[in-house]
């Protein structure tokens, strides 16, 4: 078997210097009842060749997003990463180590880490900002979680419009945790009344921008008044590309900034692995989950990187910890950071701006569609769309066709009475003929 | 050693490599864009407000400068990584590869489920050979990673004891002492009350004062097995069976699953839920600590609650169900966006079908060899805590350092200036400074016979007052001690610029 | 009056009706660096047993308990910005918070100094 390097004569050879019978000798422990003499029921050991013909075959059976006009958003984005950023990751030292507990020969992955750190906390404008979290729903959770630490409240408000995963993440930590929540019916547009939902236990409130409807929104008037009522800000950014461009949550009183940061160098992988962004006000650090790195110096006075404030986490305080996370995102943060390195301010914000124009010029073409009417009035890089029937089938009917034309609502909320909305995102991904194609195919399965 | 200085601060091959932020600069950029389209703007007023002060490095640099990085960390492709619980075994490139073809790596989540049936057949699949290794009829594929799948499992116990009426009634979370700090975490995030629970003289579970402290109040026991010190707890069938009499459920911690599987399934043990690190017994990537995955596999009792989504064969192929209302069961609700690390299942899928059910059967057979041999060859000089074999892992504590002047953290330390990365340090918590070994079964017999003989020489050099090689220690890694109170008493967690420095102070 | 202390390596020193508590410098010995201290809000009423201040090292994080009932009458701020007080001068500066008693008599379940060096010496 091509992982293992023992060889039979070793393990003659290391069974008498142990002074084991057999290798059995060493599974006296396990009870007589659970011991299993032959192998489970699954196939045998197979070369690489095989394995790579049968996982190729499945591969083979789905619809990649490079392949066909594709507008899918809602949380995960088709995006271009540099060659550069997939070497990287690659590398041995950083691919194949653990977790930095030993800086003096962890530098590498501890000094990425404050980069990443860095580069997060610039993007939204928090002064700090942890070395990342599983994804942007979970981040989410965790900053509902830390708000109501913080407050020593219970309670949180969320937008009607953010990410129904999200709201389901949120939901579910907070029923089991005992935690109560408050959230409007779901409208891809419109005024929402948060303020109203506030009562004396509430600690937080979760808004998303740009908004799971693509709707872009300034929330510093909101931070002010919620927090006038002894309430902090949280605001989730589920496509961090958008954070080139808008007004950063930051500079609007935002007091932890959550996201998905997977747009910047990861890939759309299904779902997953992604990696959470997570950021907060100064006087919060201490209340933050999850993994920091900070800059000291070693013995001879050099700068180097530890990880810090480990006291908040699980392997220390246990059962009084700020969450149970142990595991970060660390090889997705190296690729966020590689990727952001080669954007560089100047690159993010064209990259912003392709984005932003090409899905103003999406929202041009099926907006004059027959029957199609576009809902979002001010957006980023995806918006919304009312359709003439059920916008599933539609889905399922471009799909036929060879385009992947958006997110119907009711895959992700089937009870919110939105059967016709569409959430499409167009990207620097895209290019003009996609667009047209789309709305091509759009209107010849509408007519 | 030479001692000479050099102008740049690098030592050959060792080159010292500043922050993007000192290098890089707001001009350059890496990466070749497209044109703008002149289009009118409808950011409304959301639109920012100056620029974003990064810097960027063009390709060459870029790459310069991570490739530096990397060139300061220790990684199992280089050399032996012998961290306890932490099973740094090699990582398969073909599992690379294949995560890596469009098909699983370029599809979106949201895409309809009919261009996507090979990716809900991957899952299927992965679950098949969790479920039959594990001897568990369900498994939750979607959390994120190990402290994610103890939430997972804790959340089906929870959900199945409140189905019951009896969450009111059951508020106590029994854990071993020699738990990992995610358990206690786990259980209190839950709202559960924790209770400990000592270790006997062998190293495992105390029966008698785990009887004790049952009663109708007790939700579930969080166990580890092989427990964190490297050992089975024999007496599991008996814990099950006196748990699940006083109406409690058995989480079983299965970070240690690599020691027994193919050999051992939990389903025998009468475990009701345990987590799956795909990052430890199924070779996918540590990363630097993530992005990890941990399936949980369920029991016919907490089956019916397992969380969204989830794969069922449909009448026109897989079927991914996402909501709750068209679900025959009674989900607990959902743990992530999406439907979890489709990246870590392609890889460990892999890995499985690489080695069968015939080579990982042979995985914890040579793991838990290759730790019985060095348990055997060093407990001679240094000292064990525990009689008999062990699993996986082999454990020591610092009994055999007393009067030497060191400690189990310049010991650490002085095997990195050997070439070695540290085991496990003062961990489990039950055992005085306590060292915990675990090789892998992906190391060669020539590479114990050197570790080996590099503990003993270090053991040698630490009795007869070598002190000096210690506390100094590591001399010739990239950094030396790094100085952790400063970072703590005074966090910088950011870089900032010369200038706002000044201005803050 | 004399210190007395508590198992939980506490000692607490009465003036008046105004009671001075710290950490032993036995337990800041075994912390190691103290990187930093969360002591109670004045006002707070806190009862013998509570968790009543944090202290925080590099590598382990400890509650301080009220060793009795009472009324917090003032945190030490200078350890908010000075930390490392705490292993400098653990029986003195090093303070974490003063508190007015509710029952005089709980101070007499303590331990005197010559009782608490033989738990101690006991638990090395």
């Amino acid at each position: 078997m091509r992982y293992l390097p023992l060889t039979n004569a070793d393990r003659q050879a290391m069974l008498a210097n142990i002074g084991a019978a057999d290798i059995d000798a060493l599974f006296v422990d396990v009870p007589d009842a659970a011991r299993r003499d032959g192998t489970v029921d699954l196939p045998r050991h197979q070369g690489e060749m095989q394995v790579e013909r049968q996982l190729s075959a499945m591969a083979g059976k789905n619809m990649t997003a490079s392949t066909v006009p594709f507008f899918c958003g809602a949380g995960a984005y088709k995006h271009h990463v540099p060659a550069t950023v997939d070497h990287i990751i690659q590398r041995s030292e950083f691919l194949t180590s653990y977790t930095p507990y030993q800086p003096e020969i962890t530098q590498g992955t501890l000094q990425y880490l404050f980069e990443f750190q860095t580069q997060v906390s610039e993007l939204t404008g928090m002064p700090v900002a942890n070395a990342s979290m599983y994804d942007g729903s979970t981040a989410t959770a965790e900053a509902v979680l830390m708000a109501h630490r913080v407050t020593r409240k219970s309670r949180a408000v969320l937008s009607g419009r953010l990410h129904p995963h999200y709201t389901a993440v949120i939901e579910n930590l907070s029923e089991m945790g005992g935690f109560a929540l408050a959230q409007p019916d779901m409208a891809p547009q419109g005024a929402e009344d948060l303020l109203a939902l506030i009562d004396d236990d509430t600690s937080c409130v979760v808004v998303q921008n740009p908004d799971f409807f693509g709707n872009v929104t300034d929330f510093t008037t909101l931070a002010a008044a919620v927090q006038a009522k002894g309430c902090l800000l949280i605001v989730a950014v589920p496509e961090v590309v958008s954070l080139g461009l808008l007004k950063r949550p930051g500079d609007m009183g935002a007091d932890i900034v959550t996201g998905e940061g997977q747009s910047i160098g990861g890939g759309l992988n299904f779902g997953g692995p992604y990696v959470g962004l997570f950021a907060a006000r100064d006087k919060y650090i201490r209340q933050m989950p999850g993994r920091l790195c900070g800059e000291t110096v070693d013995a001879d006075g050099q700068r180097g990187f530890v990880l810090t404030l480990s006291t908040r986490e699980q392997h220390i305080r246990r059962d009084k910890a700020t969450s149970n996370i142990c595991t970060n995102s660390g090889l997705c943060s190296l690729a966020f950071t590689a990727h952001m390195t080669l954007l560089g301010g100047k690159g993010m914000r064209q990259l912003a701006e392709l984005n932003h124009a090409r899905a103003v010029q999406l929202a041009d073409a099926l907006g004059a569609v027959k029957g199609v009417e576009v809902l979002t009035p001010a957006f980023f890089n995806e918006f919304s769309v009312k359709l003439p029937a059920n916008a599933a089938q539609i889905v399922d009917a471009l799909a036929d066709k060879g385009v992947l034309g958006g997110v119907p609502v009711s895959r992700l909320a089937p009870h919110a009475g939105l059967d016709d909305v569409l959430v499409v995102a167009a990207t620097e991904a895209n290019t003009e003929n996609d667009v047209a194609a789309f709305a091509a195919a759009l209107t010849e399965v509408l007519s | 050693m030479s001692e000479k200085q050099t102008f740049t601060g690098n030592r050959g091959l060792q080159l010292e490599e500043a922050l993007i932020f000192e290098i890089g600069s707001f001009e350059n950029c890496g990466v070749d864009l497209e044109d703008v389209p002149q289009v009118e703007s409808r950011l409304g007023d959301c639109a920012a407000q100056g620029d974003i002060d990064l810097p960027g490095l063009s390709e060459p640099e870029a790459m310069r400068h991570f490739v530096r990085l990397s060139q300061k960390n220790h990684a199992i492709d280089a050399g032996l990584y012998p961290l306890g619980s932490c099973t740094m075994k090699h990582n398969p490139r073909l599992n690379e590869k294949m995560a890596r073809l469009p098909g699983f790596a370029d599809i979106h989540p949201l895409q309809p489920q009919s261009t996507v049936q090979g990716a809900l057949e991957l899952m299927d699949s992965l679950a098949h050979w969790l479920k039959t290794l594990t001897g568990m009829p369900e498994v939750a594929l979607s959390p994120k990673a190990g402290a994610h799948g103890e939430l997972c499992g804790m959340m089906a116990i929870r959900a199945a004891i409140e189905a019951k009426g009896e969450l009111a009634a059951r508020t106590r979370v029994l854990v071993p002492e020699s738990a990992h700090g995610t358990n206690p975490a786990t259980a209190a995030l839950l709202g559960f009350k924790v209770d400990g629970i000592p270790a006997d003289a062998s190293g495992r579970v105390d029966l008698a004062a785990f009887k004790e402290k049952l009663g109708d109040d007790v939700a579930a026991i969080m166990l580890t097995n092989p427990n964190t010190c490297g050992l089975f707890e024999r007496d599991i069938i008996e814990i099950a069976d006196a748990l699940h009499e006083a109406g409690g459920y058995f989480y079983c911690d299965g970070a240690n699953f690599n020691a027994i599987v193919g050999r051992v399934r939990p389903g025998d043990l009468g475990v009701d839920a345990m987590h799956i690190n795909l990052h430890k017994t199924f070779s996918t990537p540590h990363g630097g600590g993530g992005p990890g995955s941990g399936p949980t596999v369920l029991s016919e009792r907490l089956a019916p609650f397992a969380p969204l989504p989830y794969v069922e064969k449909g009448e026109d192929g897989l079927r991914l169900v996402e909501n709750n209302g068209d679900a025959a069961h009674n989900p607990f609700g959902r743990m992530v966006a999406f439907h979890g690390q489709m990246g870590m299942y392609v890889r460990a899928l892999s890995y499985m079908m690489s080695h069968g059910a015939d080579g990982l059967r042979q995985v914890a057979e040579d793991a838990v060899l290759n730790a019985n041999y060095i348990l055997a060859s060093l407990k001679d000089v240094m000292s064990a805590p525990f009689e008999g074999p062990c699993m996986h892992e082999a454990l020591f504590d610092d009994g055999w350092m007393k009067d030497t002047g060191i400690d189990t953290l310049d010991f650490a330390k002085a095997m990195i200036d050997e070439g070695y990365h540290p085991m496990t340090m003062y961990f489990p918590l039950v055992v005085h400074g306590a060292m915990l070994i675990e090789p892998t079964e992906t190391e060669s017999k020539a590479a114990l016979d050197l570790f080996i003989a590099t503990m003993r020489d270090l053991v040698r050099g630490a009795k007869e007052g070598e002190v000096e090689r210690f506390k100094n220690a590591p001399e010739l890694a990239p950094r030396r001690r790094l100085d952790e109170t400063l970072a703590a008493r005074s966090p910088v967690l950011r870089w900032q610029s010369p200038e706002a420095k000044q201005a803050a102070e | 009056m004399s210190k007395k202390f508590t198992k939980d390596h506490e000692w607490i020193s009465l003036e008046g009706d105004v009671a001075t508590v710290g950490i032993t410098d036995y337990a800041q010995a075994q912390l190691g660096d103290v990187v930093f201290v969360e002591v109670p809000e004045a006002g707070r009423q806190v009862a013998k047993g509570d968790d009543a201040a944090v202290v925080e090292s590099v590598k382990a994080a400890s509650e301080v308990y009220a060793p009795v009932s009472g009324e917090v009458v003032e945190g030490n701020d200078a350890l908010e910005g000075n930390p490392a007080l705490v292993n400098e001068d653990a029986d003195d500066s090093g303070w974490f918070f003063k508190m007015k008693l509710a029952d005089q008599g709980e101070l007499d379940g303590l331990m005197d100094e010559a009782a608490y060096t033989a738990y101690v010496k006991e638990l090395d």
